[in-house]
């Protein structure tokens, strides 16, 4: 007779197997705004990771003096360069807005009060408080993306 | 008079009968289910089974299913019980999002092509039954029990009633209605990266007792989930709450579990207990 750990053989030193991984991080489509928050959480604050250690490396090249740094700064004078830019600006302002409302919302503020549940079940939790911080992120990012490129092409 | 009276009224029933069947067949259909095939003892890989099943307007997908198993190929592995949303055996991923076969029904579903698959995050044992072990031990990890000093079940002059106010009972009831099916914990993103995180279910339990003011573990359980892959994993991306088929909300128990964890929390529980004792002395 077999025992029941015999029958945990797909389990047992294999708990990866049929996991999501990246691909649950990468799929925003199936869940809601929430679900598409928590990915551009992701994606910005990795692009402004990747921007931050860019960031660091342009401005080191201060101490290679004065033309270094000037040619470092043409890289930003481009079309290419303005879109970049615009880009950093709308990521951070998205991941700014984002984070604040996640502070509250991550340390139980303004998700509202357990209570009993009653069919057709809504969650409190998803509530249009926390819609609304989505949507409003989404908005400062754009403005502040329209903004910036209204600054960075007016010269063109 | 009386025999002519018997005719018309014997047509009548006829003619509704009619009718009735007449409905009942528009409201047949038939559907196409693609059902996950993997049995891991014999071959590692997998594929997908397409079956043509007749389904009905009140069908489920789990009727849809059993059709297949009963009438197509009996070697489909389906886990089940109840048929009623209260086992929570029978989540599985439904046309790509985790839900219990048992409470969802075909004509909810768009287009003609139902596809089940095994819930993700939780290893294949054959076809749509996933392994849940360590869901469990996850879940019996946050000790989902009433701790009280105070209980003693040897003594019987020790044993005292443990009065609560319904305001109390609200702070905990609506986790207490799980009923451990694991469609949080499949559609949870950070569950599907660490395999040491507890999930929603598991969090959301672990609240649950620590909002309940006769459990006197608060610190203990606090302790278990405050660690680099507990509580702090979750990134709230709500998707638990979103397939709770019974309203339980894990989001909102992690969330505020997490301000128990960094004292912003109102501090409910020492207030349901004041209030106890206050009860206790009128």
């Amino acid at each position: 007779m077999k025992s029941s750990n015999e029958d945990r053989i797909y389990s047992d030193g294999n708990k990866r197997e049929n996991r999501e991984g990246l691909r649950a991080w990468l799929n925003p489509s199936r869940y809601g705004w929430e679900r598409i928050s928590y990915w551009l959480q992701r994606l910005t604050g990795v692009f402004l990771l990747i921007y931050f250690v860019g960031h660091v490396i342009e401005t080191s090249s201060l101490v290679d003096g004065k033309d270094a740094w000037n040619a470092m700064l043409e890289l930003t004078q481009t079309t290419w360069g303005h879109l970049f830019l615009i880009l950093v600006i709308g990521t951070s302002t998205f991941h700014s807005a984002n984070g604040i409302r996640l502070l509250f919302t991550e340390t139980g503020r303004g998700l509202g009060k357990p209570g009993r549940p009653d069919y057709p079940y809504s969650p409190v939790s998803l509530n249009y408080r926390q819609k609304s911080g989505i949507w409003i992120a989404l908005i400062l990012a754009a403005t502040a993306m329209l903004y910036g490129a209204s600054i960075l092409f007016a010269g063109e | 008079m009386t025999a002519l009276l018997n005719i018309k009224t014997r047509r009548k029933k006829l003619e509704r009968d009619e009718k009735k069947e007449s409905t009942l067949e528009s409201s047949r259909k038939v559907v196409h289910l693609r059902v996950y095939r993997k049995n891991p003892k014999q071959d590692k890989s997998s594929h997908f089974d397409k079956f043509e099943v007749p389904v009905q307007r009140w069908s489920t997908v789990l009727d849809a299913l059993l059709h297949a198993k009963g009438y197509l190929d009996k070697s489909i592995a389906i886990r089940y019980s109840c048929r009623m949303a209260s086992c929570g055996s029978c989540g599985m991923k439904i046309n790509g999002i985790p839900r219990l076969a048992c409470y969802t029904k075909v004509s909810e579903i768009d287009g003609n092509i139902i596809t089940c698959e095994p819930l993700p995050n939780f290893p294949v044992i054959r076809d749509l039954v996933g392994d849940f072990s360590d869901f469990f031990e996850h879940h019996s990890a946050m000790e989902p029990f009433i701790h009280n000093q105070n209980a003693d079940i040897v003594d019987e002059n020790r044993l005292t009633e443990f009065i609560q106010t319904p305001e109390d009972v609200e702070n905990y009831l609506q986790f207490s209605y799980c009923i451990k099916c694991g469609l949080c914990y499949s559609a949870c993103p950070s569950v599907g990266s660490d395999t040491r995180f507890p999930g929603p279910q598991a969090l959301a339990q672990a609240y649950r007792y620590v909002a309940d003011n006769r459990d006197d573990a608060t610190q203990s359980r606090l302790n278990i989930v405050d660690n680099k892959h507990g509580i702090w994993r979750c990134h709230f991306a709500g998707s638990c709450s979103v397939v709770c088929p019974k309203g339980v909300d894990p989001a909102l128990g992690i969330q505020l579990l997490r301000g128990h964890l960094v004292n912003f929390s109102k501090n409910d529980k020492k207030l349901a207990e004041s209030r106890t004792r206050n009860l206790g002395k009128t």
